[in-house]
């Protein structure tokens, strides 16, 4: 195949299937990332047509990876590939937007059921995404092993021989050199090779070729896309994360019953998590207005941390775009709040609960929403919601809002509720969350007890049960700790995917035959230049290398 | 401070009155051109149309630099922003590409398109200057975001460049003829249409693939991980394996041609909607419009 130049492949037996990736006649390769060499041949233009009644079973086969890996299909499956990405952007998807599949259950029950039975909600899981994209890779690896193949034998073998005729060649110029016919071919060779072509004379010929490292590059791209895709599919059952909430004085130890939640890949070992903790000191928020919209908005996040690991502790900023590197996982920091400190006790003055409360805020005035369960130390179960605003301020609706995430007024409201929590009957219960179905409403919102706490101050439960106090306050952060091993194996296959796109994109194959005849003492060169992709520079390049040799007023074309 | 914001906006106002006389002037060449026999010749008025441009041009960058410094930051922090950069290097691609082949004949579409696309993000997406959030401070953004606006520059020359190819190709097949098609005359073969059209989104994929992956690697410093279907990261998946398939396209038999052509105004169809519908109405982590 190598042997004939690209002009003449069309009619080769073995280029014949225009639509193979592998073997597109090089004609058709004009400038594409695709193939522009024959794979491997065809023996029989119409082995694998439906026509053959008698396709038996390896016939089939054939047929099916014929189909597969041709280039028509591997476009339809990029168009289906795109195409099908779309409703995981349309509907909510439980990886990146579990609360977002919560509520459209709420909302519409019935179409949950069926979109779920679609997967919907796993769009990039889903057995119809997955099967486009393992066949579209079974389709590429089936162009790559055959053209690598090709390719690694071209590559070390001298340029095509020397067309019959050069009429069918992009490129071609007719020139006298005054000299004799080695001399001659000698100069041109001397001349291709300065411009970098691969080289060979024979007889009264030179045959060129460059940019081998087109294909090279073409080549390497999609190997790398296999490789992201195996990465994928190998390291990422090695990978874990969890999330975690740390209110400012407490520690979190880098061990599995620390974290709120955990999601671990399919090999997790728990042996693999790293003994290490981590100390949230102070946490510091700055803001500014927005004037133009007259509300507050956050310019910074600073968690000042002190990691320990083993012996040594250091202080260490955690901020947003600046994760923390500690025993082999990455910490990032993905939220904040406040966290109140609420003292309960019993009437006799005893602590019956006395922590910081983590309270989710709701709005960009940082206005939140806590849970406080007691399920001992009272003569009831008592239950809480509480909402914090950090500067409360009264609307004129007689309602309170937060009018600045700042604490400059931080004040605690509660709905109180005595009777059943719900924790005794095994089931984890959502520590957010507070389910007043066995509960009853004793004080706050709709009562005549209204409990409204600024910082420091204490409320009386009604009934004698005995007292709350809005104790202290702190802030929080919530985190993201992962381990993720196939950053490393993408990062180094992305890493040669763009190499071998901007290799491959920046490169011109062409070829170049020169003919010498004597004509007397001086000689005649002929020459032929062929580009395998859109090149439009082909002739002024061909004629830059004649001009090496002769002045160009002399040539004819 | 307040004065740079406000003479940034004034040069943003002039540049589209620029924008705008040249678009006219590109429009009145090629109507010109339709009725003369030889048709490739330009007129004088394309010089004009040219010259306003390139004036317009200049008071663009006037317009984005301004904001820039106003802001104390990379211009293209919010949706006004990327527009306002993103149609200074649509044109600056246009007029850039001028040294390497002639390619005025496509200057009444990229001129309205540059004039359309800052109109609506002055009137409509216009944000003052405010700080960046947390989650914007980063050299990422720098690079994702610039990348992105030059992709996006070549895949708007690419998709006029497609567009003419599809308008040449059925008047060569006399199925647009008259008055009105005419001045088709003045645009090259739809051949050679074509493999500028490709040369150009190539140029923008590369620089999308850079986006891609420039994006990745921000999204693993801010949310942990580098990759996770975000509604805006889908997308710019989806415009990634639309142009590779158009690339592809290119070496298929029965592709070729017309249907490359369509499939790249697609592709530059998600581009369009990736900025605007999934910016503006899907739920994701990419919140940046400040609207």
């Amino acid at each position: 195949m190598a042997s004939l130049p690209p002009s003449d492949t069309s009619g080769h037996e073995g280029a014949s299937s225009g639509e193979r990736i592998g073997g597109q006649p090089a004609d058709l390769d004009k400038d594409t990332l695709s193939f522009d060499t024959p794979g491997a041949p065809r023996k029989n233009r119409n082995a694998g047509a439906i026509i053959n009644p008698r396709l038996g079973a390896l016939g089939f086969a054939r047929f099916v990876w014929r189909l597969l890996t041709s280039m028509r299909t591997a476009l339809i499956l990029l168009v289906l590939l795109a195409v099908a990405a779309i409703p995981g952007s349309l509907v909510p998807q439980r990886s990146s937007d579990p609360n977002g599949v919560v509520q459209f259950r709420t909302n519409d029950p019935e179409l949950f059921e069926f979109y779920d039975s679609l997967s919907l909600f796993d769009t990039y899981t889903s057995p119809w995404f997955s099967a486009i994209y393992l066949l579209l890779f079974i389709s590429l690896i089936g162009c790559i092993l055959p053209r690598t193949s090709y390719h690694w034998k071209v590559l070390f073998e001298a340029p095509p021989a020397v067309p019959t005729s050069f009429a069918r060649l992009e490129v071609t110029r007719t020139h006298r050199v005054e000299a004799d016919l080695n001399a001659a071919l000698d100069a041109a060779a001397a001349a291709l090779r300065s411009a970098r072509y691969r080289v060979v004379r024979e007889g009264s010929a030179v045959r060129a070729e460059r940019g081998y490292m087109r294909e090279t590059g073409n080549l390497v791209f999609h190997v790398a896309l296999v490789g992201i895709l195996a990465t994928l599919g190998f390291a990422s059952g090695f990978g874990w994360s969890g999330q975690r909430v740390i209110v400012e004085g407490q520690a979190f130890t880098n061990q599995l019953s620390s974290y709120d939640s955990f999601n671990p890949g399919r090999f997790f070992d728990e042996n693999a998590l790293e003994p290490y903790g981590v100390r949230l000191n102070t946490f510091t928020p700055e803001y500014v207005m927005d004037e133009s919209k007259g509300s507050w908005m956050p310019i910074d996040y600073t968690a000042d941390v002190t990691v320990t690991e083993g012996q040594t502790s250091s202080g260490a900023a955690l901020k947003v775009n600046e994760p923390l590197s500690v025993g082999g996982t990455s910490m990032y920091l993905l939220g904040n709040g406040f966290a109140p400190e609420i003292t309960v006790r019993a009437p006799d003055g005893t602590v019956v609960f006395q922590q910081p409360v983590v309270f989710l805020s709701q709005d960009a005035n940082l206005t939140s929403l806590g849970v406080v369960k007691i399920p001992d130390g009272l003569a009831e179960q008592v239950g809480m919601k509480g909402f914090f605003y950090p500067t409360a301020t009264m609307l004129s609706s007689g309602a309170l809002a937060s009018s600045n995430p700042e604490p400059l007024n931080p004040t605690l409201t509660f709905n109180i509720y005595t009777g059943d929590l719900g924790l005794d009957q095994g089931v984890p219960r959502n520590v957010y969350e507070l389910n007043t179905d066995d509960m009853t409403q004793i004080a706050g919102r709709h009562t005549d007890v209204d409990v409204e706490l600024a910082l420091g101050d204490s409320f009386e439960l009604p009934g004698g049960l005995g007292t709350i106090e809005f104790s202290g306050l702190r802030r929080f952060i919530g985190v993201d700790i992962q381990h993720d091993p196939t950053q490393l194996g993408v990062g180094i296959s992305t890493a040669l995917a763009i190499a071998g796109l901007l290799v491959s994109f920046s490169t011109r194959r062409r070829r170049v035959w020169v003919v010498a005849t004597a004509k007397g003492s001086a000689t005649e060169l002929s020459w032929g230049a062929q580009s395998r992709t859109d090149d439009p520079r082909l002739a002024a390049s061909t004629d830059a290398l004649i001009a090496r040799i002769v002045p160009t007023d002399k040539v004819s074309s | 401070m307040e004065n740079l914001v406000a003479y940034s906006l004034l040069a943003t106002y002039s540049t589209m009155a620029l924008y705008t006389l040249a678009f006219v002037l590109f429009t009145v060449d090629l109507a010109l051109r339709a009725d003369t026999e030889a048709g490739q010749k330009p007129t004088r008025w394309l010089r004009s149309a040219m010259a306003l441009l390139i004036l317009g041009w200049v008071l663009h960058g006037v317009a984005t630099v301004t904001r820039g410094i106003a802001a104390a930051r990379v211009p293209w922090a919010n949706m006004f922003e990327f527009g306002l950069t993103a149609t200074f290097v649509l044109v600056g691609v246009f007029l850039g590409v001028q040294f390497w082949r002639d390619l005025r004949f496509v200057g009444a579409f990229v001129s309205g398109l540059a004039l359309l696309a800052l109109g609506i993000v002055t009137v409509n997406f216009y944000v003052d200057v405010v700080p960046l959030p947390p989650a914007l401070q980063s050299v990422w953004l720098v690079i994702h975001v610039c990348v992105a606006v030059l992709g996006t520059g070549f895949f708007a020359t690419g998709a006029a460049i497609s567009a003419a190819q599809i308008f040449q190709e059925l008047h060569e097949e006399k199925r647009l003829s008259g008055r009105n098609w005419a001045f088709l005359r003045a645009f090259p073969e739809a051949t050679v249409l074509e493999t500028l059209a490709y040369r150009i989104n190539v140029i923008g994929f590369v620089f999308w693939t850079f986006t891609l992956v420039a994006g990745a690697i921000w999204a693993e410093r801010a949310w942990g991980r580098y990759w996770g279907w975000d509604t805006k990261e889908v997308w710019t998946f989806i415009i990634w394996i639309l142009f590779a398939a158009y690339i592809h396209s290119r070496a298929t038999r029965g592709w070729r041609g017309r249907s490359a052509a369509i499939l790249s105004l697609v592709a530059f169809g998600a581009v369009i909607f990736n900025y605007t519908i999934v910016n503006l109405f899907f739920k994701g982590l990419h919140v940046y419009s400040g609207l």
